[in-house]
């Protein structure tokens, strides 16, 4: 283990969970409203990707514009996937639905290399490629020396600004409160005039979009291409470690399975254990469902007949 | 159950539970074997390729509906354990000179108990959670396979898989192993089958529709779950050393995540919980996505722009459609569709 490097390593891992802990706050917000686990995620933030950046590059628009418009996009798009294929599966069991996003997984996929080939493409450049650097500091005989990319500094700050707006949204608005209300029980929900279907759409729009922004300070770190959905499945770990009900467990739990990767990927001497990174969220995964299966900050439900 | 004429009644509970319940049934199954049986014989070899591809599959996926349809567990891990299966296969029969038939049996059983490991957190957890420990499967195990004990795995670059013999007799055109497949594909039918209508299979179900209710009527859900699991990765392994024997090499991307999702995806086209759903299923996707692979050439013409990706666009898409369809239209699958349709028949000419 060579511990100079160890604060660098964390700090990047750290910062790498930024857009990590985005998506995985996406589907937060679905479970926490719908109890569905939303698999397809990680094909809704690459379309809405694409989209972004076929309005940036061939479209040529301003910068906030493209992005923006990829947004609604992607709103529009989490509002027609509750229309057409979820609600017809109310009161399906959990099965259909989890297998219902893998289909949409799918269909995503495939139109995904329809209408964007699948070629990988680079996303313009958002940020100034200039890194901060932090003052060196000596302890001992080591020097540590901290460099910062600009573009993970700001995903991690969006990902922060985020994380407090969802806290105040939930906790302070109308809105909030009934997705709140529905997450608990649809019937009662339902018996006290919320419309459960619109608060389902609004929590796949919101949720489509949060983990946009996450895919776009993405693919303008390391490039665009189909594998950018991969992201989503290490945001599963994160979840599941941060515990399924809880916006701050979706945030740790995203910064910690970035932090993991890294540290993986850069302390060990040994190299088999260096290839381990892509792999250790999952090892996390496992873990974490043997030892605390609702997660850090879930809650633990208890079952009746 | 299936509709029945009125006035037709058992008179012994061994009629009452047959399987085949008049001397025609016989026949016909007979014929049915008979006809691809005598198949490799006759039809060529693009034929063959099809049908070994589908029987293969209606294996593993015979093992996912007993862990999914059955027993209500998602497995988003079936590919991973083909990959095991294979992988033992492979050894077993280039390292240890075995005869591929005794390393059959052997790899579904190793690939059992990686199965079995995997189906530990079950203890615990249960929905989507298991379904995640499976996705764990599917990341963890290529990556053992791609980078440990690289002398023996031979890493990303994967292993060349001997061809089986037997008696001097080489399965090595998709005619020969034809015979293989289809004498596999009978006995995992069988066993299938039979697993479904056994206190297994009831337990499995009881566990499936109410796991309290059940545990409370004295059935132990964690061992059922882990037999279930067992089991599932016991024919994800048998079905993974017949296509590494089959196509002569294995690697760490034979199997894929993609693979997992259509297995469950053919689970219920299929039926989810019935005998013969996986057939059906597994048939299904497999023709459907022949028909795109005949069908994207000429696509790949009117749209030249799209040439290059229509077959990876296209494939995709359809198959996410048709479950999509089956999920809203017909959550039972195309084997409920088969009994409503031998119903019907029985009933003609009346509606009801």
């Amino acid at each position: 283990m060579n511990w100079a490097l160890f604060p660098q390593f964390f700090v990047t891992g750290l910062l790498n969970g930024g857009p990590i802990a985005l998506v995985a706050l996406g589907l937060v917000l679905i479970f926490k409203s719908s109890k569905i686990f939303n698999f397809a995620q990680g094909h809704i933030l690459m379309l809405g990707t694409f989209t972004a950046w076929w309005l940036l590059t061939q479209a040529a628009l301003p910068t906030w514009a493209g992005i923006g418009l990829a947004l609604v996009v992607v709103m529009l798009m989490g509002f027609a996937i509750e229309r057409v294929a979820l609600r017809p599966l109310v009161g399906q069991p959990l099965l259909s639905i989890i297998l219902m996003t893998l289909a949409l997984s799918q269909v995503m996929q495939g139109g995904a290399i329809l209408l964007f080939t699948a070629q990988q493409r680079r996303f313009p450049q958002l940020f100034p490629l200039e890194p901060y650097k932090l003052p060196e500091i000596t302890i001992g005989e080591t020097t540590v020396r901290i460099i910062l990319k600009q573009n993970l500094v700001w995903s991690f700050v969006i990902a922060m600004v985020a994380v407090v707006l969802f806290a105040l949204f939930f906790q302070y608005t109308r809105m909030g409160l009934a997705m709140r209300a529905t997450a608990e029980d649809h019937q009662l929900a339902r018996s006290i005039g919320l419309r459960v279907n619109h608060i389902f759409g609004l929590a796949w729009a919101i949720s489509g979009v949060v983990a946009t922004v996450g895919g776009i300070l993405l693919a303008s770190l390391s490039g665009l291409g189909l594998e950018l959905s991969i992201i989503a499945l290490k945001a599963f770990p994160a979840v599941l470690l941060g515990g399924l009900e809880s916006i701050p467990g979706a945030i740790i739990g995203g910064l910690a399975i970035g932090a993991i990767e890294a540290l993986v990927q850069g302390l060990p001497k040994d190299s088999t254990i260096r290839s381990m990174w892509p792999i250790a969220p999952y090892i996390v995964l496992v873990i974490a469902l043997i030892v605390r299966p609702e997660g850090l900050f879930g809650l633990k439900r208890i079952e009746r007949i | 159950m299936a509709l029945r004429v009125a006035g037709d009644f058992d008179t012994s509970y061994a009629r009452d539970m047959a399987t085949l319940r008049q001397p025609w049934h016989w026949w016909a199954l007979l014929g049915f074997l008979a006809v691809l049986a005598l198949l490799p014989q006759v039809a060529g070899s693009y034929l063959l390729g099809i049908l070994n591809t589908i029987a293969i599959t209606v294996i593993t996926v015979q093992g996912l509906n007993i862990l999914t349809g059955y027993a209500g567990q998602i497995s988003l891990g079936q590919a991973a354990f083909m990959t095991v299966g294979g992988y033992i296969s492979a050894l077993l029969v280039s390292r240890l000179g075995l005869s591929f038939f005794v390393a059959l049996p052997l790899a579904g059983l190793g690939a059992g108990l990686v199965g079995l490991a995997f189906g530990l957190p079950s203890l615990r957890v249960k929905g989507f959670y298991l379904a995640m420990a499976t996705l764990a499967a599917q990341f963890i195990i290529p990556w053992f396979v791609r980078n440990a004990y690289r002398d023996v795995l031979n890493g990303a670059q994967g292993l060349v898989v001997p061809v089986p013999e037997l008696a001097g007799v080489r399965f090595d055109t998709p005619n020969s192993y034809f015979y293989i497949t289809l004498a596999v594909v009978c006995i995992s039918t069988y066993v299938a089958h039979n697993i479904g209508r056994s206190r297994l299979g009831r337990a499995l179900i009881a566990i499936r529709d109410n796991d309290l209710a059940a545990e409370v009527l004295g059935i132990n859900p964690f061992k059922y779950k882990l037999q279930a699991f067992f089991i599932s990765a016991f024919y994800a392994g048998v079905a993974g050393a017949l296509w590494a024997h089959y196509t002569r090499h294995i690697n760490s991307e034979t199997f894929d995540l993609i693979d997992s999702v259509w297995f469950l995806g053919m689970v219920v086209i299929g039926g989810l919980g019935t005998s013969n759903g996986p057939i059906f299923g597994a048939v299904f996707v497999r023709l459907l996505r022949e028909a795109v692979v005949l069908l994207s050439p000429a696509l790949g013409r009117l749209f030249p722009a799209l040439e290059a990706n229509i077959l990876a666009a296209l494939g995709p898409i359809v198959f996410g459609t048709a479950l999509m369809l089956f999920l809203i239209f017909e959550p039972h699958g195309l084997a409920h569709r088969w009994q409503v349709l031998k119903a019907a028949w029985r009933l003609r000419p009346f509606a009801h």
